[in-house]
C-alpha cells in the first residue's frame, strides 16, 4: 500500500464536491469568469493600443526646417548632428524643390492645381524627416532637435501620440488595480467554496486521518476541485472574450469615426490568451484551496 | 506494543486528565480499559492515536515514540492501529463496501488489493452478503460490525475500541464482543474501552483500571468493580 498520488481519486472527489455544492461552485466559477473578462479586456486593450503605438512610432514622423541662409551642403550636413541624438531612430532629407514637388502632387485633381504648381522654389525650405525610436519621448526628442543650430523651425502633432500613451497608460493602470481587487475576491470566494466543502466532509477528513491518510491525500481532492473550478472559469472567460473581442473588432472596422484603430486579430493572440486565463484561473483556484484547507488538517 | 510511562496530561483549561500513568500492552494481547466518566479513559486512546501530546512522560506505539515522532510520520503510525467509535463514525451516503474502500484509498490502496481484502473483512463480520447496503439500512449492532471491518480492513497491528458497545442492547454487545476476541485471536492486539461492567466480567480478560487519572488497577483475568453505572 505505498501509492499515495491517486489521481483518479482526487478528480472524481473533486467533482463530486463541485456538485455538491452547486450554487457556491458556480459563484466561484462566475467570479473567475468575470475577473477574468475584466483582465483580458483591459489587456487586449492595451496591447492594441500598444500596437497602435508601434504603428505610429513606424508612421509617425516630424519635420525639422533648415534655416534658409544654409546652403545645401551645409544643410546635408546636419544629418549626421540629427542622427546622433538620443531617440531619433533616423532622419531623411527632403529638397525644397522636392517639397514642393510633393505640396503641388497633394493637389494634383484639384481644379486650381495651377496655381500651386507655379508657386517658386524659395517658399518652402529644406527639411528632415526625423522618426523616433519611442513616440512617448516625443516632446523630448523636438527639443533636442531644435537645439540643433541651423534647423529654425518644427512641424509636429505630439497630441496625437500623446493621447495614445495616456489612454494606453489609463488602460494599463486601470487594468491592475482591477485585476488586483478581482483576483483578491476570487481567491476568496474559491476559499468559502473550499472551506464549505472540507465542512461538510469534515466527518470524512477525520476518518481518513484516523485511518493513517496523510496531509496531502486528504488535501488532494480539494486542490484539485479548486483547479477544475479555476480552469473552468478560465476556459469559460476564454471562449467570451474571443466573442466580445470579434464583435467589437467588427464593430471598428465597419464604423466611420474609428477606423484609426487597426484591431489585432484574436486568433493570433489566442493562445497567450488562454495560457495567462488558464495560469492564473489555476493559481487561483489552487490558492484559495490550500488556504481553505490548511486548518482542517490538524486532526 | 503499547508502552505508556509515567504519563501526564493537562488540557489548556487546566484540567489534570492524568497524573502519572503507566502500562504496558504487549502484541497479540486482550485488554479492557475500565473507568468511570472522565476518568481518563478518552485521553489515553487520543494519546495512543497521536490527537493530543502528553504533557509529561513517554509513549511508544507499535514501535513509535510518540514524544520525537515527526509530524508527517503520524499518519503512518496511525496505519497501524484500528480504531472503533461508539457512534460507529460511517459515512452515511456510502454502501457498507465503498465505506471500506474509502478506508483502504485513504491509505494508499490499490483498486485490485480493495476487491482482494474487503470480501475477506466482510465475511470475517457476518456481513458478507451486506456490501451493497447502506448503513442507514442496517441494525446498529450491523453498523458496528462495519465499523470493526474498516478498523480491521487495512491489517492494523493493533485495534482500539473506544465504548463499542454503548449503542447496542446486551445481546447486540456480546457479539460485538464475540467478534472481537475472534479478532483478538487471529493475531491483532485489542485493547477495548468500556464502562459496561458485566460484558468485560463475563469475557476474563486483562482489565485495566483507572480513575481521577491513576491506574487503580491492572489484572489479567480481573473483574470490573466499579459501582458506576452508564
Amino acid at each position: 500500500m505505498k501509492k499515495q498520488f491517486d489521481l483518479g481519486y482526487y478528480l472524481s472527489e473533486g467533482f463530486h464536491s463541485i456538485f455538491t455544492h452547486g450554487l457556491m461552485s458556480f459563484a466561484a466559477v462566475f467570479m473567475i469568469v468575470a475577473c477574468l473578462l475584466i483582465m483580458g479586456s483591459f489587456s487586449l486593450v492595451a496591447l492594441n493600443l500598444e500596437n497602435k503605438l508601434g504603428d505610429l512610432e513606424r508612421d509617425n514622423e516630424f519635420l525639422a526646417f533648415v534655416d534658409e541662409s544654409y546652403s545645401r551642403e551645409q544643410a546635408l550636413a546636419l544629418q549626421s548632428q540629427l542622427e546622433a541624438l538620443p531617440n531619433v531612430a533616423s532622419v531623411s532629407f527632403t529638397t525644397k524643390e522636392e517639397a514642393k514637388a510633393n505640396y503641388a502632387d497633394q493637389f494634383a485633381g484639384d481644379k486650381n492645381a495651377g496655381l500651386y504648381a507655379d508657386l517658386p522654389d524659395e517658399v518652402f525650405r529644406d527639411r528632415y524627416s526625423v522618426h523616433m525610436t519611442d513616440i512617448s519621448r516625443i516632446q523630448e526628442t523636438m527639443d533636442g532637435v531644435s537645439a540643433v543650430p541651423g534647423i529654425v523651425n518644427l512641424q509636429a502633432a505630439p497630441e496625437v501620440a500623446q493621447g495614445f500613451v495616456m489612454v494606453r497608460n489609463v488602460a494599463t493602470g486601470v487594468a491592475l488595480i482591477l485585476i488586483a481587487l478581482l483576483l483578491l475576491i476570487s481567491l476568496f470566494i474559491i476559499y468559502n467554496t473550499i472551506k464549505l466543502g472540507t465542512f461538510t466532509r469534515r466527518e470524512e477528513i477525520a476518518i481518513m486521518k484516523m485511518c493513517g491518510a496523510t496531509n496531502g491525500f486528504v488535501r488532494g481532492p480539494f486542490i484539485f476541485e479548486g483547479m477544475i473550478l479555476g480552469l473552468a472559469g478560465a476556459v469559460c472567460a476564454f471562449f467570451l472574450q474571443w466573442g466580445i473581442y470579434t464583435l467589437i473588432a467588427q464593430a471598428i472596422s465597419t464604423g466611420q469615426t474609428i477606423q484609426l484603430l487597426t484591431i489585432i486579430p484574436f486568433q493570433s493572440i489566442a493562445l497567450r490568451v488562454l495560457g495567462i486565463f488558464s495560469v492564473t484561473g489555476l493559481v487561483v483556484g489552487t490558492g484559495g484551496s490550500v488556504l481553505a484547507i490548511r486548518k482542517f488538517l490538524q486532526v | 506494543m503499547i508502552r505508556l510511562l509515567d504519563i501526564q496530561k493537562t488540557y489548556d483549561n487546566g484540567t489534570k486528565a492524568l497524573k502519572g500513568v503507566s502500562m504496558r500492552i504487549d502484541d497479540g494481547e486482550f485488554a479492557f480499559l475500565v473507568g468511570p466518566s472522565g476518568s481518563g479513559k478518552s485521553t489515553i486512546i487520543k494519546l495512543i492515536t497521536g490527537e493530543v501530546q502528553p504533557s509529561g512522560g513517554r509513549i511508544m506505539v507499535n514501535g513509535y515514540n510518540l514524544g520525537s515522532i515527526r509530524p508527517n510520520q503520524v499518519p503512518y503510525m496511525r496505519r497501524t492501529l484500528g480504531v472503533i467509535f461508539q457512534d460507529f463514525r460511517l459515512i452515511e451516503k456510502k454502501t457498507v463496501w465503498e465505506n471500506l474502500t474509502f478506508a483502504m484509498r485513504a491509505v494508499g490502496a490499490s483498486p485490485r488489493e480493495v476487491r482482494k481484502r474487503i470480501p475477506y473483512v466482510l465475511d470475517l463480520v457476518g456481513l458478507a452478503r451486506k456490501g451493497s447496503r447502506y448503513p442507514t439500512q442496517l441494525s446498529g449492532g450491523e453498523q458496528q460490525r462495519v465499523a470493526i471491518a474498516r478498523a480491521l480492513v487495512n491489517n492494523p497491528q493493533m485495534i482500539i475500541a473506544d465504548e463499542p458497545t454503548g449503542n447496542l442492547d446486551p445481546q447486540r454487545s456480546l457479539e460485538i464482543m464475540l467478534l472481537l476476541e475472534k479478532i483478538n485471536e487471529l493475531g491483532t492486539t485489542m485493547l477495548v474501552v468500556t464502562h459496561e461492567k458485566e460484558l468485560v466480567n463475563r469475557f476474563s480478560k486483562r482489565v485495566i483500571a483507572i480513575e481521577n487519572g491513576r491506574i487503580i488497577s491492572d489484572e489479567t483475568g480481573g473483574y470490573y468493580n466499579n459501582e458506576e453505572t452508564i
